[in-house]
């Protein structure tokens, strides 16, 4: 039985509808990351099942029943709101003993004391909100939405909110945390990297639809379109204008000249353009004499910590990134040779976006979009 | 961070001082009045020293004036607890009646709700004089004329449209997802409202109960004409110091300085909030 099930969820604000029609099916026990820009309703999202607002249209359902008739206070839901929502006039220890003291939980403090631990706030629980850190406030919403082991947990963007470090702290010490508690989970996030690190699904948001829904390998590797492929990943992705041709040996592209075979790329239609998407770590330096390389001019080089992103040219004019592990060596401007993994090479429809599938490269992959 | 220059500085306490003068003077004025017997506010020219005597008082208090021509019974001590009880009970009920309606107005869009808010704060725009009549012919048939609870009604003019409009936007103030968040804890709409939205709206609640407070207490012309002796509070009190002997100064300034006192013991003490509650937002961060 699924944990939250949407059917068909439509939501309107006067004459601008936010969700035409919205579905979605998380398992009991998911940890689903909603990713999606700003603006496109991912709060909405929540708000609708935490029963802030109720849909027009549709259904909500946890663990097969409806909830929409029923109150907030009634849904046993845990949220942490994006602004942190903390009680001003009351203490931390108030506050996250709130969802206790409302079941009529007389003797909170253990409960409390021991989440507090958790979440490394217990020396501030007398505190009052306004003399909390950023940090303190964000984990003591975070311990106010844990505390009453509600079966479904909605975090909007909880992180947005706090200091980079502290969200890099957070975003590993988060998924461990939450494997503690026997709740479904959608986390709501702006930031790709906290989406795969923290869901077990992603669904991916885009005007108020979802555009794709599935593990954040499946995200990254077969993105349903050329958006997605572009959000998910940094240096994002190199698209270029390329027309597939046809010969004797299969269906290929060229690069500064030089032949990149598409595996399976038969089914395409020729004589048209699509957009080629090449993931910056696809692409790598090589020496010359190996097969297929293709000579391009280094104009610029960006190490970025872990790994160096180089700026390259092909002789065609097409500006690409290629990015390696930092320390191995490259050429760090002039001429040089990059190879590409065919295998790992993505095609978009140049009109609608979508990405078409190569039989032969996503098998090796497996898995399929949704 | 101080940028002003030194003549700035000496322009500005001239200036305060000025302003202080302006408004502190005639009451400062009347508390030496107060002290004076008639004979003494009358000579010309006027005197700053003076033997001062409780005579004004003692009169007020004992309820008895001495006049020329003869003994006048004064009823000053309760007009001055009519004052009291009309003002506190009017500004009560604004508040169980207000505080609710202001919520409403910041939280919920409903059909008329502008509307209706906007009529209440017309009622402040509307002179008094312009419905006291019709309302006096309703009153005398309805049998609320000369009681308490038809003036107390009547103030409702007075302190709820003021008590609406500053605490609505104390709730507008207060962010919606504090409420969603004790909500989705398990709390119901009425915990939500007493136990989140009263107490961080409080500092507004406590400037709107104390200013229409103020405004009650200096109303005149309601009780004049709606009420009868015994239910008079002091403004209209006041008039019984105009006798067929002259007009009783020295009483009329210790009749003031005893009415303002409640005012400005409340006033003092609530001063924290009222300059907190007027001037700042409720709740940050």
């Amino acid at each position: 039985m699924s944990g939250l099930e949407l059917r068909h969820v439509r939501k309107a604000f006067g004459a601008h509808e936010v969700f035409p029609d919205l579905s979605l099916e998380v398992e009991h026990g998911e940890h689903v990351a909603i990713f999606g820009p700003s603006g496109c309703g991912k709060t909405l999202l929540l708000r609708l099942i935490a029963g802030i607002y109720d849909p027009d249209a549709g259904d909500i359902l946890m663990d097969g029943r409806s909830i929409l008739d029923l109150a907030p206070d009634r849904r046993g839901i845990g949220m942490a709101f994006q602004n942190f929502a903390l009680y001003p006039h009351m203490s931390a220890f108030d506050n996250i003993a709130s969802p206790l003291s409302a079941h009529g939980n007389s003797a909170p403090t253990e409960h409390v004391r021991e989440i507090a631990g958790l979440l490394k706030i217990d020396h501030v629980l007398s505190h009052a909100p306004r003399a909390l850190s950023n940090g303190q406030k964000q984990r003591t919403a975070l311990a106010r939405a844990l505390v009453g082991e509600p079966k479904l947990l909605l975090l909007d963007d909880p992180l947005r909110n706090v200091d980079a470090k502290l969200r890099y702290e957070m975003r590993l010490e988060l998924p461990k945390l939450l494997r503690g508690f026997d709740a479904t989970v959608l986390y709501v996030t702006q930031d790709y990297k906290e989406a795969m690190a923290l869901g077990h699904r992603i669904a991916v948001m885009s005007r108020g639809t979802i555009r794709q829904f599935g593990t954040p390998e499946e995200i990254y590797y077969q993105p349903a379109d050329v958006e997605i492929a572009r959000l998910f990943g940094d240096p994002t992705i190199n698209l270029l204008q390329l027309q597939p041709e046809k010969n004797e040996g299969g269906v290929h592209i060229r690069l500064s000249e030089v032949a990149v075979p598409l595996p399976g790329g038969d089914t395409l239609p020729t004589g048209r353009e699509c957009t080629v998407g090449l993931r910056p770590e696809v692409l790598a330096f090589v020496d010359a004499d190996v097969p297929a390389a293709i000579p391009v001019t280094v104009e610029a080089e960006t190490p970025l910590n872990e790994k160096v992103v180089s700026l390259v040219r092909t002789s065609c004019g097409h500006e690409l990134l290629v990015s390696r592990p930092a320390g191995t060596p490259a050429p760090a401007s002039g001429p040089a040779h990059i190879g590409v993994d065919p295998g790992r090479l993505l095609l978009f429809d140049p009109s609608s976006g979508d990405r078409i599938a190569l039989q032969d490269a996503v098998s090796t992959r497996g898995g399929s979009t949704t | 961070m101080d940028h002003t220059s030194p003549l700035e500085t000496i322009f500005r306490r001239v200036a305060l001082g000025v302003i202080l003068v302006f408004f502190l003077f005639p009451i400062f004025w009347i508390v030496l009045m107060s002290f004076q017997t008639n004979e003494q506010i009358l000579r010309i020219p006027p005197r700053v020293f003076f033997s001062p005597t409780l005579s004004n008082y003692k009169a007020l208090i004992s309820g008895e004036l001495i006049t020329t021509v003869g003994s006048l019974k004064l009823t000053f001590m309760h007009n001055l607890w009519n004052s009291f009880f009309l003002s506190t009970s009017s500004v009560l009920v604004a508040l169980v009646l207000g505080v609710p309606a202001a919520y409403a107005f910041a939280r919920f869009k409903f059909r008329l709700g502008e509307d209706i808010a906007f009529t209440l704060l017309s009622i402040r725009f509307a002179p008094p004089l312009l419905i006291l009549l019709p309302l006096s012919l309703l009153f005398n048939e309805i049998g609320l004329s000369d009681t308490y609870i038809g003036l107390i009604w009547v103030y409702q003019l007075i302190c709820l449209p003021l008590i609406v409009w500053i605490v609505r936007g104390y709730f507008e103030d207060i962010s919606p997802d504090i409420e969603h968040a004790y909500r989705i804890d398990g709390h119901s709409w009425a915990q939500t409202f007493f136990r989140i939205a009263v107490p961080l709206a409080r500092p507004g609640i406590a400037a709107a109960g104390l200013l229409s407070f103020i405004f009650a207490w200096n109303n005149f012309v309601f009780a004049l004409i709606l009420g009868s002796a015994d239910k008079q509070p002091v403004t209209v009190g006041a008039l019984a110091f105009v006798t067929a002997a002259g007009i009783s100064y020295g009483q009329i300034a210790a009749a003031i300085v005893l009415s303002i006192l409640p005012t400005l013991a409340l006033a003092l003490y609530a001063q924290r909030y009222l300059v907190e509650g007027l001037s700042l937002g409720a709740v940050k961060g």
